[in-house]
Formats: structure tokens, sequence, C-alpha cells
């Protein structure tokens, strides 16, 4: 039983490294993200860009978007794995996907918080059904949903089977969102279009039509690279948890 | 032509006890009369209305589709249909059953909301009966296949609701616009956007249903 639990956590030779690497690199990002000023004409590499209607609210999006981008990322995972679990039958790809939803719950749920927080500063409520805000709840919805059918199935290859077609079946209806949001609301969120006389055009506001300096751009992309790391190596320890408890659960059975 | 059996079967099996027809009928009316209760004599805008239209019609339809696969596992007849049938043909036939009964609910619910809502003037006959036509057609599809996945699992009645909706969310914001637009009196030309995202909602749906049930069926 014992070595059964060595052979699989031993994850790799350059673990240590990548572990190091992670630390210093969100650690950086972490400073970066919170501490750096924000001045009118940034001259010097650690000074963000002054912008009308945000000033301080700005930073969230060193920490704001890795959270929502990685609640798709989870999601696209499930949808693969489950896909792959329908192919091959395959109990551990259900773990995988298992692992990917339960880190996708939890940054989806972050996401909502900070930006709905966000939201009450920038926009002056929590909640104004944008359709950014309008598609994280709906993706809410779907992890829940995708929860709540696999806690009421017992039989373990029934569980993975219909909790991987509904998987696939959620995912369908991503499209529609993307298409259909910008129609039926108006965007608040910075970078969003908006539609006018039924053509889908750059938004004219100084918040939602904002552009990043290069170092701004710098550090949100080594926030999204740090955060996204971090959470293959969440997922990766959570499978393993996964199917190790499932081998323990099995072993005890036979014994 | 199994696929027509099946429904056969179901729609006699209905129609003997009328269990399920009559129960969704004091449904929609309950529905709509407590949306008439809670408005009293208020003023409600038009495009309130076309919202609570496709309210009522969500949440009947939550009441009423699950029964085709649950009724079979609960009298213990669906391990005759997997000996009779392939798979792709009972979804059919389940799917047309469904079909059925989403037009004759849909329409009933439409007469009657149009009675009793003042404010609910269709000016654009043709643009709401065929966004009505297309939106049936998703809502059955994809109330089929939830019906199918809820009908393995425990606490069928209240899982119900709670799947469909993130799968029906985007099938009713598009009907609630096309409703507003019809209601609006829009040229066709307005709403084609709109109707051809209905259009294909409905194909990929059906596409990726029929691809999957043969999982959902086969334990």
């Amino acid at each position: 039983m014992e070595r059964l639990v060595v052979l699989h956590l031993n994850l790799g030779k350059y673990e240590m490294i990548w572990k190091i690497f992670l630390f210093i690199l969100l650690a950086f990002v972490l400073v970066a993200g919170i501490a750096f000023p924000i001045v009118p004409h940034p001259h010097s590499w650690y000074e963000f860009p002054f912008i009308q209607g945000l000033g301080e609210n700005a930073k969230i999006i060193f920490f704001h978007v890795p959270t929502a981008w990685l609640a798709s990322v989870a999601f696209l995972m499930s949808t693969i794995y489950s896909i792959k679990y329908l192919r091959k039958k395959n109990l551990d790809d259900d773990a995988k996907s298992y692992a990917a939803n339960q880190l996708g719950i939890i940054f989806c749920i972050l996401a909502t918080v900070t930006g709905a927080v966000w939201a009450r500063f920038a926009w002056g409520s929590f909640w104004s059904w944008d359709p950014r805000q309008t598609s994280i709840f709906a993706l809410l919805l779907i992890y829940g949903a995708w929860f709540a059918l696999r806690s009421s199935i017992e039989q373990e290859d029934k569980r993975a089977t219909l909790s991987a077609v509904y998987s696939i079946i959620a995912f369908l209806t991503v499209p529609f969102f993307i298409f259909i949001m910008p129609r039926i609301m108006l965007g608040l969120h910075p970078g969003a279009e908006e539609v006018e006389n039924g053509k889908v055009v750059q938004s004219s506001s100084p918040v939602i039509n904002f552009q990043m300096n290069g170092n701004m751009l710098f550090i949100f992309f080594l926030s999204l690279i740090g955060f996204t790391i971090l959470y293959f190596w969440m997922w990766k320890l959570g499978y393993k948890t996964i199917i190790l408890k499932e081998k323990i659960n099995k072993n005890h059975i036979r014994e | 032509m199994k696929a027509y059996a099946l429904y056969k079967k179901d729609i006699h099996s209905e129609l003997r006890t009328r269990y399920a027809i009559n129960s969704l009928a004091m449904f929609i009316v309950v529905a709509i009369s407590v949306i008439l209760f809670s408005i009293g004599n208020e003023q409600i805008s038009q495009s309130l209305t076309a919202g609570l239209f496709w309210v009522v019609i969500f949440f009947s339809a939550m009441s009423g589709l699950a029964r085709v696969f649950v009724s079979e596992e609960e009298r213990g007849t669906s391990l005759t249909l997997h000996l009779i049938a392939a798979p792709s043909t009972i979804y059919s036939g389940k799917l047309l059953y469904n079909l059925i009964l989403v037009f004759c609910m849909n329409i009933a619910i439409a007469i009657l909301y149009s009675a009793l809502f003042n404010a609910f003037i269709i000016r654009n006959f043709g643009l709401f009966a065929l966004s009505l036509f297309a939106g049936n057609i998703g809502l059955a599809v994809s109330s089929t296949t939830i019906a199918a996945i809820i009908s393995k699992a425990n606490a069928k009645g209240t899982l119900f609701p709670v799947l469909a909706f993130p799968i029906l969310l985007p099938l009713i914001l598009i009907l609630v616009q096309l409703t507003s637009l019809s209601n609006q009196g829009a040229a066709f030309s307005d709403a084609f956007f709109e109707l051809a995202i209905l259009i294909c909602y409905d194909v990929i749906m059906l596409t990726g249903s029929y691809m999957l049930f043969d999982f959902i069926w086969k334990d």
C-alpha cells in the first residue's frame, strides 16, 4: 500500500525546479500587481499608466482575468477528458475531468466574486448582467448542475458516462452565449463590443476602450502564465489523489 | 417506423390515464394565474410580458417533459425497450412524443396568454409563429436528452430543471428577444440574426443528442 502511494506522488525529475520557478513567478506577479504605482505619464519599467475612470481599480486585471480564464480552461479540459472517457471508457479520464471541474468551480466562484466587488466600485452595482457576467453566471450554473448530477448517481461507470455526456452537451451551448450576448445587453467590460444600428462596433467609452501599455501587458501575461502553471499543478495533484483514493478503496474491499 | 410505433405506444398509454396531460394543463393554468395575481392592476411593459411568456413555458416544460423516460424507469420497462430497438430509434420515438406535447402545450399557452394579457399583442404574427416553431423544436430536443440523463439518476424531479436550465438558457434568451421583436412588429430582416442562431441551436442540439444518446442509453 505505501509503495503504491510513493510511486504515484513522485511527480517527476524536475519537480523542485518547477516549484521554485512558480514560487518566484507568482511572488513577483503578486508584488508587481499590487504595489507598482499608477502615474499619469509612465517612464520607468515599473509604472502603470493612469486610465480615466478606473485609476487604481485597473489593477484587478492581474488577478481577476486569470481566474476567469482558468474557469474556462477547466471547462474545456473537462469536456476534452469527457470525450476521451466516452471513447476509451477509462475511469482515469473521468478522474481527470472531475479534478478539472473541482478546480473550475473554485476559479469560477473567485472570478464571480472578485468581479462583483470590482463592479461595485467601477460601475456602481455588484451585478448588472453585462454579457461576460451573464456568461460566467451560466458557467457557474453548469458547474453546479454537473456536481448535482454527479452526486445523485452511485454506480461508478454510470456516473462517469452520464456526467461526461452532460459536460459535452453543456459545452455545445458555449458558442451561442458568445454570439447572442452582445446583441441582447450592453457590454461594460473593458474590451467589450457594442451594437450600434445592428452592427458590432468598438465602444467609445474610455473605460471600455482602454489600452494596456507595454509593462502592464507584460505583468498581465506573466500573471496568466503563472496562474496557468499553478492550475496544471493543482489539477495533476487533484486527479492523482482521486485515482489513488479509488485504488485504496478497491484494495480495502479485496482484503 | 419503429420510432412511430413507440410514439403511438406512448400516446396510447398516456390517453388511457390522461395523468400527465391533465396535470400539465393544470400547471399551465396555475402558473398563468400566479402571474396575473402578482401583476394585479399594474400596467406592465411589452418586453416584460415577452419574458414572462417564456417563464411560463419553461416551467411548464420542466414539469411535463421529463416523464417520457422517467415513466419507463418507474414502470421498469426500459429493459424491454433495450431489447426491441436501437438507441437512435428510441430517441426518435420519445422526441416525437415530446415534440407533440410541446407544440400542444405552447399553442395552448400562447392562446391563453394573449387572451389574458392586454399588453401582449403580437404585431408580426409570421415572425412569432416561426420563432415559436423553431423554439419548440429546440426545447423538445434539449429536454428529451436531459430527461434521458436524469432517468438514470436519483432525485429525478428536482434534478431536471437544474440540469436543463443552463442548456436551455441561450435558447430562452434568443426566444425572449424574438418574442419582444415580434410584439414590436419588427420586420423579418431585423430578426434574421436571431432566427439564424435559433435554427443553429436546433441543428447542433439535435446532432449532439443523437450522437450522445447511445452513451446515455447503453449503461
